[in-house]
């Protein structure tokens, strides 16, 4: 009998991961009832980075809340971006040049690249391999770098603006982009042959950590979670906003439900990124990137809107309700990761720790935007 | 699944109100007015149709009813001032005054929370919204956790921000705000 086996005498103690755990990606704490190696029962608990961004919206002007799209996210804050604007656009009525959607596409495009390349990364070192991190980031830098450039920030975007985007991209910025797709595609064959197919990852990924597509549906999962359990759902395909249907681009959808068919996922999903990015460059237009007659001073209808965009993370989505004053009234924002962590406390019971922190892994937890 | 479909089902409630909405402009497909004791009735008809629990929130709406007392009154008075201007320019006695509107029973003067449900289909497009309205002095509603287990988490956020009961809620402590917090931040007369 192994030393880790399951006893019948139910001697359970308590846990404490986190909030400062390096697994835990920032600060989150999960209480686990421990039976020996095995979890019994695990309860996160929330709330530590808790700014209340929703109160924030009900006391600022509609342009003024649009920093803090690109706070909750941070490593992919221009879809946050891309939720907002669209959902003030569709209340207000604004119409946005095709340039405008184009670069919008492009860049939200590359850094849900450079989200996933940190995923990868940080991943892998949760598992105990330290050399991709200091690849991936190397790569991550290639992108931040571009997006620097017409953005003016690394991190934290606040790039568009109702109608298109703050300013137009740089002679340097295609040349850039194309460069860093060539780079990678060359690139990624190495990730594989050094990780993918590395016999310790797949030891501990394979056959570990499933989800069903029906607890996908009970807990609301999205994004790469649902697709690793094989649910065909991308809001990009699903409900197409901004020029998304104007793209070839396949979503990867993985059906085992295990911790590598979320891996799986995300690595395609790069490659399939790099597609939009090239077409959208390739069919660039030309023309304004803001829409000439973008009101100054908001005010849209009285009513609530809704509006979902695809982060690297999956569906999320802003509900305003407008009392017709140039602030909202409510502000809704519905994060991924929040429903994706909801299902980990089902998803991890029985299961043994280190195999518990692999599965929260392949969750791709980012706490601001769960804490919100 | 379409709206359609999921509108005749939901005409089996006693839904105050079925709108089909313009998806383009507004965002959701269908929206779903009922009473909070037919929640439950209505989720399960989704739950059934494989839908899948995008959020729970609320609206808090201070001052609606005030609001709209007084849109009402200046509207019975621009009513009655056109017809006493209409009588005089046709050389009659101005009509004597209506009698003034019954008052509203008390009870009704509490503004209203507004508990809003929002579910998505995996496969075919179709957002599917359902709202509730519960009076701000005893804001309570069932408990939609046993139909959707991820429901327990966004009942629990919901608590926090806007104080509504979530009745039968297996464990509604603070989800977001300090274990300790008894204050609700999202309500329209919170001051901190």
């Amino acid at each position: 009998m192994s030393a880790f086996a399951q006893t019948q005498l139910k001697e359970t103690f308590v846990i404490n991961l986190g909030p400062q755990h390096p697994a835990t990606h920032g600060v989150l704490r999960v209480k686990l009832v421990m039976d020996g190696e095995y979890i019994v029962e695990a309860e996160p608990v929330l709330g530590y980075i808790h700014r209340m961004h929703e109160k924030m919206g009900e006391n600022r002007t509609w342009a003024q809340f649009m920093p803090n799209t690109g706070r909750m996210d941070y490593l992919h804050a221009l879809a946050y971006n891309h939720g907002y604007v669209t959902v003030v656009e569709r209340a207000a009525g604004i119409e946005v040049p095709e340039r405008a959607e184009y670069i919008r596409v492009i860049t939200a495009e590359l850094n849900r690249i450079s989200s996933h390349l940190l995923w990868f990364g940080a991943f892998v070192l949760d598992l105990g391999g330290f050399t991709p991190l200091l690849y991936a980031f190397d790569d991550r830098e290639q992108i931040l770098d571009l997006l620097e450039s017409v953005t003016g920030s690394r991190l934290t975007y606040s790039y568009f603006r109702f109608g298109g985007v703050y300013n137009d991209i740089d002679e340097n910025f295609v040349p850039g982009a194309l460069a860093f797709i060539k780079r990678l595609r060359e690139r990624l064959p190495m990730y594989h042959a050094l990780v993918t197919k590395n016999v310790i990852l797949r030891t501990r990924l394979e056959d570990i950590g499933f989800i069903t597509p029906e607890m996908c549906r009970k807990y609301g999962a999205t994004g790469p979670v649902a697709r690793g359990s094989g649910i065909n759902f991308d809001v990009r395909k699903h409900e197409p906003y901004s020029v998304y249907p104007e793209f070839n681009f396949d979503i990867p959808v993985y059906p085992k439900g295990d911790s590598m068919a979320r891996y799986m996922v995300r690595m395609d999903e790069i490659e399939q990124s790099m597609r939009i990015v090239e077409q959208a460059i390739a069919k660039l237009p030309d023309g304004p990137v803001m829409a000439p007659k973008a009101p100054k001073i908001l005010k849209p209808a009285k009513g609530d809107y809704y509006h979902a965009v695809e982060t690297a993370r999956g569906s999320f989505g802003i509900r305003v309700v407008s009392d017709g004053t140039n602030t909202p009234y409510r502000l809704k924002l519905r994060s991924p990761t929040f429903s994706n962590l909801s299902l980990f406390g089902e998803a991890c019971q029985g299961m043994l720790l280190p195999d518990a922190l692999a599965l929260m892994g392949s969750l791709d937890l980012v706490i601001p935007e769960i804490d919100r | 699944m379409n709206a359609s479909a999921i509108k005749q089902a939901m005409a089996a409630l006693p839904a105050q109100a079925v709108a089909e909405n313009d998806h383009a402009k507004r965002g959701n497909h269908l929206d779903v007015t009922v009473a909070p004791d037919q929640v439950v009735a209505a989720v399960t008809i989704l739950d059934g149709n494989g839908f899948f629990i995008e959020a729970i929130t609320g609206v808090d709406w201070l001052g609606e009813k005030a609001a709209r007392k007084k849109e009402a009154a200046a509207k019975a008075a621009a009513a009655a001032k056109a017809a006493a201007e209409a009588a005089k320019a046709a050389g009659q006695e101005p009509p004597p005054p209506p009698p003034a509107a019954p008052a509203e029973p008390e009870g009704s003067q509490v503004d209203d929370l507004e508990v809003i449900y929002d579910f998505n289909h995996y496969e075919t497009l179709c957002r599917v919204t359902v709202r509730t309205r519960v009076p701000r002095d005893n804001p309570a509603v069932p408990t939609i956790s046993e139909v959707y287990a991820g429901a327990n988490w966004h009942e629990r956020e919901t608590h926090d921000f806007f104080g509504i009961n979530f009745v039968g809620h297996p464990y509604l402590v603070p989800l977001l705000l300090p274990e300790d917090a008894d204050f609700h931040p999202l309500l329209k007369d919170y001051k901190p």
